[in-house]
């Protein structure tokens, strides 16, 4: 039978704050264990939250980038459960008035622009970290760092609109990014400041009743996400297909083994018993507030794209590609405003310099070579001093020392030979060295001519003017 | 009967607390003499009338995003039952 | 007299004049403890050390001709919920018989900085839950006024320990009468104050919403001068009021004239001892010759009040309590795993009300009993708030007694929780209205105090104040000593 997929993600979302949500504590990621810990989060007898100013900021900042409604009444509860990396056995969380409800973002997929709706943003504290040898289940004890309990998490939930893992994927890029260009997180999917867990069920095509879902967690990566959800999609099919029924449950995705595993026993139901947190005040966020955080949220990736396409005339897939990532987009702003031709700098951007970027796993923040930089390197190459070749070679100099193109150019002795006296002197010395290959391309084999331009590239070690040396060839043979 | 015997085996299980056959006879008894007096709360026509969970009108309270010093660590493991290389030490989770 | 017998007002007086040190005062004190404390058993800890330490230190200062506080160099006892950095801290629970907090409650750093001597920590009722001290998993404290009676609770421990003359001064912690309802029993001077006056930062939890620290001392203006020492704002308590603190002690006028008072009739429940009720209206009769003008007023929620207060109050205790599980301090019991560890530290470590307490607060808000038991609590809730401000509209103060009887005798309540719990009826519903109140003897009956109730607008206490101060003057109830270590 022909199904379709619904998906929906709950995505967490570490804070770039100083300290912790409801303590002084700095958040700071690889402290060593149980160094960034007080009586608070530690949750020691007696002790008392106080909110972080920073955290509703930050959570009415996404709401707004999110495109929801930012509720004016809104509060803490308690999620009631035993876990050994929650010191108090139960989550500060926000149930049934979250920060922000209602929202949605758009993505794309296969040239179609979809919209994804955002159910709720709300506020809560991270939990801490367990160690142990080998598998939870098998290691005969497990060790508690309680550096991460308290730091502050946005769970950003969606509507079950996602109809394939793709879709899934491409909303989480998009949703990184809208983090991203608002700076509320780094969205460190390997730190763990980036989590999704995703529900996914099937339903025969037309149907309009949701099927039994099962909740897929341990999805670290994008990879992961599109992985994992592939997988489930066809392990239910294929369960449907045999007449089976899916059980509603927790599942693991398994990297290594590329497959999701039951979490047995989750299946027994939690009762959360969440009530009203009774150690913290409601908030009540003023309309004036909320109307300067949304003045102040910076262009997000959907209007930077536009403008991108619009002011320079990029494709829409150029567009994307370059304000996937705020930095990105960033970067190639500054090489423009430097002077850059707009379309030469995508290509060299999303070409050369990402390149460079991915083989050295560096971040475009950490890129050698200034957005300047590159745009005298494009310009050196729009006026013919350097051949496309050449630049390359410049960009690769430029890379590994940081120094200007300029001077690169000017200490190699790079630039491009244009003089057609010059050029025809060595175009007549490789023809009169090589009558056999002359004689080939008379003969009509195209071919002799590239070894004749090989060879006159070889004597000016390149620099020599290409499409002067093509006319001076073609003339003279 | 408010409550039986299995509802306060369920909750005892949920608070995390072992009960013996006579504590489920005890707790059952008492629990249900507690909350046939609780009932008196029926008589009470609570129909619009807004939940207190906050006694004082009190709103907003937030502190600045400044780190401050943590605890040392020696001081946050004091009181620790077990303890292994500055981590707190727990028997086995039969989960994952 | 004895040093030891005297009020905070009058020590700090001959402190001032260097008619007597601190230590003196202090040394005094820890030799009635060792005299008395056999039999009235007040103290969990005692902090000799650290006592006469500060005692030096107070002695020290006004050597150096500083300007002292009212509380400094004079010594007094904490309720054993309360942390202090570096002494055991135990709610009276096996669970935390060896826990030391690394850090201060805000009142004892405000008390350390009012150079006030903390002598001990004072026994209670296992996490304070519990209306005679006999809930003390390590001993029941015994009421200075007749052995073989219970001192009332929760902070049983403190109310004894100033009855005894163990302590000039005590703190203890209310929750639905744990302040007021000791002191009536040991006949001194409780109050709970308004609910945010005073920090609950470092106060081991029982019920957040209704949890208020407050004095427990031998009269009211001691009772100012401590509620003062410990009052304000506090930046680490989010539920903490930003208003500043009165000079309480201006308060303190002898007599009523003007002062509106209310009786709310339906605090004379079923079964009150007629002793209690004819000494409330007698103490009435003398407000209104000192130039009160009394009225009758109704609050029909009332009787809602008791089952109302043991929702709320249980539903926020199993969720404080889950803390308590043998991972980061406290008792671990043994065990394979993790569920196993949890649920042995759990049994062996909480006494049976406290698991009582915590069963029925988890079912309260379980899934399918929320709304019918703590949602419907917390509209309740609403409507005796109401009460309140309905009558605080008519009334500047209201009277009522604190306890449907004197002390009861030990064991006589204990295979009855029920029973227990109905002790509380007359104090509960200002914990659920967050109101400030005060507790002071108003009369004897077969040799027990009766303990007056008056209670006030939220940050009324100087109106209370007032109101007991001029009540306590008319009378001598205040002076009188319990027949403890005289017989």
């Amino acid at each position: 039978m022909e199904y379709e997929v619904v998906i929906g993600l709950e995505v967490h979302t570490e804070l770039k704050t100083a300290s912790k949500i409801f303590c002084g504590c700095s958040t700071s990621f690889g402290a060593e264990q149980n160094t960034n810990v007080c009586p608070v989060c530690l949750g020691l007898p007696g002790v008392l939250p106080v909110l972080n100013a920073k955290v509703l900021e930050f959570a009415v900042r996404t709401g707004l980038a999110l495109n929801c409604r930012i509720l004016p009444f809104s509060k803490f509860d308690r999620k009631n459960y035993y876990y050994p990396d929650l010191p108090k056995n139960f989550q500060t969380s926000q149930y049934d008035l979250p920060i922000a409800v209602d929202g949605h973002l758009d993505v794309e997929v296969a040239g179609e622009t979809k919209r994804i709706g955002i159910t709720r943003v709300h506020m809560e504290e991270d939990a801490g970290k367990l160690v142990h040898a080998g598998t939870i289940a098998k290691a005969d004890y497990t060790l508690v760092d309680y550096n991460r309990t308290g730091v502050p998490l946005l769970e950003i939930v969606s509507e079950p609109d996602i109809r394939s893992a793709e879709e899934a994927k491409a909303y989480l890029e998009k949703l990184k990014a809208i983090l991203q260009y608002i700076d509320v997180s780094d969205c460190k999917m390997e730190e763990g400041s980036l989590r999704c867990d995703a529900n996914i069920s099937l339903r025969p095509k037309g149907e309009t009743k949701l099927g039994t879902k099962a909740e897929i967690k341990n999805l670290n990566s994008f990879k992961a996400v599109q992985k994992g959800l592939e997988y489930e999609a066809l392990r239910q099919a294929e369960v449907l297909d045999e007449g089976g029924r899916i059980v509603q449950e927790t599942r693991s995705w398994d990297d290594a083994r590329g497959q999701t595993v039951s979490l047995r026993s989750k299946e027994q139901a939690h009762d959360y018993r969440y009530f009203p947190e009774p150690d913290l005040v409601p908030m009540v966020v003023d309309s004036t507030w909320v109307e300067d955080i949304r003045r102040s949220l910076p262009e997000l990736p959907d209007a930077r794209q536009a403008r991108l396409m619009k002011e320079y005339g990029l494709s829409g897939y150029d567009a994307g590609v370059i304000t996937a990532s705020r930095a990105m987009a960033d970067f190639f702003d500054a090489t423009v405003a430097a002077g850059a031709d707009a379309k030469a700098a995508a290509n060299w951007i999303m070409g050369e310099l990402s390149r460079h970027l991915n083989a050295a796993g560096r971040e475009i923040e950490e890129c050698p070579v200034a957005p300047g930089q590159l745009a005298a390197l494009i310009d050196l190459q729009a006026k013919g001093t350097v051949s496309g070749k050449i630049a390359k070679t410049v960009f690769e100099e430029m890379w590994a020392s940081g120094k200007d193109a300029a001077v690169i150019v000017k200490e190699q002795g790079l630039v491009q030979i244009s003089d057609e006296g010059e050029v025809v002197a060595i175009v007549e010395k490789v023809i009169a060295a090589n009558p056999q290959s002359v004689a080939d391309f008379k003969a009509g084999k195209e071919r002799a001519l590239g070894f004749l331009v090989g060879q006159i590239m070889k004597e000016t070690k390149g620099r020599a003017n290409p499409e002067l040396v093509n006319k001076l060839l073609r003339e003279r043979i | 009967m408010k409550i039986t015997r299995k509802d306060v085996e369920q909750v005892a299980l949920l608070s995390r607390l072992e009960l013996g056959e006579n504590d489920v006879e005890k707790f059952t008894g008492q629990l249900n003499a507690i909350l046939d007096y609780i009932d008196v709360l029926n008589k009470v026509d609570t129909s619009g009338v807004e939940p207190t969970a906050h006694v004082l009108p009190v709103k907003n309270v937030m502190r600045a995003d400044e780190a401050r010093p943590s605890l040392p660590r020696e001081l946050a493991l004091a009181n620790a039952p077990e303890q292994e290389d500055g981590y707190f030490k727990v028997p086995k989770i039969l989960e994952g | 007299m004895e040093l030891y017998k005297q009020t905070a007002h009058e020590l700090h007086a001959k402190l001032a004049a260097k008619e007597v040190s601190a230590a003196e005062i202090t040394a005094a004190v820890f030799d009635r403890i060792d005299t008395v404390e056999g039999k009235v058993r007040a103290y969990i800890t005692q902090t000799r050390d650290l006592a006469m330490a500060q005692a030096k230190a107070a002695d020290e200062k006004i050597a150096r001709g500083e300007a002292i506080a009212p509380l400094a160099g004079i010594p007094g006892a904490l309720k054993d919920n309360m942390c202090v950095k570096g002494v055991k801290t135990t709610c009276a629970s096996q669970i935390l018989a060896n826990f030391v907090p690394p850090y201060d409650s805000t009142v004892a750093e405000k008390l350390a900085a009012a150079d006030a001597v903390v002598v001990g920590k004072a026994n209670l009722d296992e996490f304070a839950m519990g209306s005679s001290c006999e809930n003390s998993s390590f001993f029941p404290t015994r009421n200075p006024w007749d052995t073989a009676a219970v001192p009332g609770g929760s902070s049983g421990g403190s109310a004894a320990a100033v009855a005894a003359a163990e302590a000039v001064w005590a703190l203890g912690s209310d929750t639905g009468g744990s302040i007021r309802q000791p002191a009536a029993y040991c006949g001194v001077v409780g109050l709970k104050p308004t609910y945010g006056r005073v920090s609950r930062y470092g106060l081991v939890a029982y019920a957040s919403s209704l949890d208020q620290i407050g004095p427990i001392t031998r009269d009211v203006t001691d009772c100012a001068l401590v509620l003062a020492a410990i009052a304000g704002h506090d930046g680490r308590d989010s539920t903490s009021i930003d208003a500043p603190v009165p000079d309480y002690s201006k308060a303190l006028v002898p007599d009523a004239r003007g002062l509106k008072i209310g009786l709310p009739k339906e605090y004379f429940v079923a079964g009150m001892d007629p002793a209690v009720e004819k000494a409330v209206y007698a103490a009435i009769d003398q407000l209104k010759a000192m130039g009160a003008e009394y009225k009758e007023v109704s609050m029909p929620h009332t009787e809602y009040a008791l089952a109302t207060y043991y929702l709320i109050a249980t539903a926020e205790a199993s969720s404080n309590l889950a803390r308590f599980d043998g991972v980061g301090f406290g008792h671990r019991g043994e065990g394979n795993d993790i569920v196993a560890m949890y649920k042995r530290s759990r049994t062996e470590g909480f006494g049976e009300e406290v698991r009582r307490r915590i069963m029925l607060g988890t079912y309260a808000l379980s899934s399918g009993y929320y709304d019918a038991y703590y949602l419907k609590a917390l509209k309740v809730r609403t409507l005796i708030k109401q009460d309140f401000d309905r009558a605080f509209g008519e009334v500047d103060v209201l009277v009522a007694p604190i306890a449907p009887t004197t002390a009861f005798k030990v064991g006589e309540k204990v295979d009855d929780p029920l029973a227990m719990y109905l002790q509380d009826v007359c104090t509960v519903p200002i914990n659920l209205a967050g109101l400030p109140a005060i507790s002071l003897p108003c009369g004897f009956a077969g040799g027990l105090p009766i303990g007056l109730q008056i209670i006030g607008r939220p940050l009324g206490e100087e109106t209370i104040l007032r109101a007991a101060y001029a009540f306590e003057q008319a009378n001598d109830y205040h002076r009188r000593q319990a027949p403890l270590g005289e017989v």
